[in-house]
């Protein structure tokens, strides 16, 4: 049977430690020259939303990795004539080996993987999940700290709307750690999700200085179905200098980027800044998840 | 013996053992409403020996359909629902909440593909029994009985 990513919530702890070890593994390769392990083989990219990241990195790995790639884009596709996804989505998935699909619709990666006989990835769906960005994360954390049992996570910022930390904090329930949300009222982590995971603490003050983990989010404007409440929370939590300088220098701050201001650009020059090598993490991570969902062994 | 408050009917369904107070979800969940034409019975708070209060909804000339029948069952799980022929019950089912429910219910979440332009149906696994919570399969969120739209 082939092997989908669509939600962290499929995955073991194993299924997670496969991924990370794969993405280790390929991370040499990740720069340079591109390697042979995959020739021929064809990934496409369905984004029906923006995208940065997610999109280049995950093309970047397949081109690392010797292969090549397509990509489709809502406004220049037949879904904006009006043909449904999932017909566009079996039509692209016929001309490559693996398809990524990034939705406005909670659930769309789950249905195309369904409907279709290649791998498909879930590069995002609606408040959902985002279950690439998890691994890349954890392998950020990982490769920080040598492994993830025992640390103190803090989460901040749109807890509520931002699908980076429901997938995360549904991840980190595999690990034996402490986790501890910082946002406003309005942007509260959905409670389904903190009781799942059993969320140790929540507050809504910027209490982060005994953090080893500072993972920090952007208020996801484009979500809210009243543009008030946006303009109230929107400068909730700022991260600055000052602040930072505050937490322990082995402790980090991550972000799944773009950051629109909740993280001044003085805290980049700071020893604890990892958000650029995480977005950079990226790329190995895609590799990783590539190989895995194709079976493929790089010794082999 | 106690006073009838509505009468027998000929044919159709009776779903009894409703909780106190659910039977218009019930009917709302079945689609019985002023346009569907169906002569419908709704009693409620009826004192009980086996709950305090129970709902009894009576639809004549329908039968409901396995499907109507599992949906039910998440809104009165301990209901009973009767087939009536002839003014005689023919046919007595325990209701028993099934593993999921597919093609039934609306997902509430707007966001989620099953309320989309795609052809797919909603459908939801149930992740706890007492009280019932479904989670979409798509959407992957979590409902209770009075978050669903029937």
């Amino acid at each position: 049977m082939k092997e989908n990513l669509i939600s962290v919530n499929d995955l073991t702890r194993g299924d997670i430690e496969s991924f990370l070890s794969k993405a280790s593994e390929v991370e040499e390769l990740s720069e340079g020259e591109a390697s042979d392990i995959l020739p021929g083989c064809m990934l496409s990219t369905i984004f029906l939303e923006p995208s940065t990241r997610t999109r280049l990195s995950f093309e970047t790995a397949m081109q690392r990795l010797g292969g090549g790639t397509i990509n489709l884009a809502e406004e220049v596709s037949s879904i904006e004539k009006g043909e449904n996804i999932t017909d566009t989505g079996k039509v692209v998935a016929s001309y490559t080996d693996i398809c990524v699909v990034r939705s406005p619709y909670e659930g769309t990666a789950r249905m195309l993987a369904e409907r279709t006989n290649i791998p498909v990835v879930n590069g995002g769906d609606g408040s959902n999940q985002h279950p690439t960005q998890t691994l890349l994360d954890l392998y950020t954390i990982k490769k920080e700290f040598g492994g993830i049992d025992g640390l103190k996570v803090g989460m901040m910022g749109d807890l509520k709307y931002g699908r980076t930390v429901h997938s995360l904090a549904e991840a980190l329930d595999h690990y034996d750690v402490e986790i501890r949300l910082i946002s406003p009222e309005e942007t509260k982590m959905p409670r389904d999700i903190v009781e799942d995971v059993g969320i140790q603490e929540e507050t809504t003050e910027m209490k982060i200085e005994d953090l080893d983990v500072l993972y920090a989010t952007r208020i996801q404007k484009e979500r809210f179905p009243d543009k008030e409440e946006y303009e109230r929370v929107k400068d909730a939590f700022i991260l600055d200098e000052d602040r930072v300088k505050g937490m322990n220098e082995e402790s980090i701050v991550m972000h799944p980027l773009p950051r629109v201001g909740e993280i001044k650009p003085g805290v980049d020059e700071l020893p604890q800044a990892r958000y650029f090598e995480q977005a950079q993490n990226g790329v190995p991570t895609r590799m990783g998840i590539i190989l895995e969902l194709l079976g493929v062994d790089i010794d082999a | 013996m106690p006073e009838l408050k509505v009468s027998k009917i000929s044919n159709g369904t009776v779903v009894d053992h409703i909780p106190g107070g659910k039977g218009l979800d019930i009917l709302r969940l079945l689609g019985l409403n002023a346009v569907s034409e169906k002569t419908v019975s709704l009693v409620m708070n009826v004192t009980s020996s086996k709950m305090v209060k129970k709902d009894i909804v009576k639809i004549e000339g329908r039968r409901l359909e396995d499907k109507e029948v599992k949906s039910v069952s998440v809104i009165a799980p301990e209901a009973t629902v009767n087939i009536i022929e002839d003014y005689e019950v023919t046919e007595k089912q325990r209701l028993d909440l099934p593993e999921r429910i597919d093609g039934v219910l609306e997902c509430p979440n707007p966001h989620c593909v099953t309320n989309t332009d795609e052809p797919l149906q909603a459908s939801f696994v149930i992740d706890e029994r007492n009280p019932v919570v479904l989670r979409c399969e798509y959407c992957e969120r979590k409902f209770t009985s009075s978050d669903l739209d029937v």
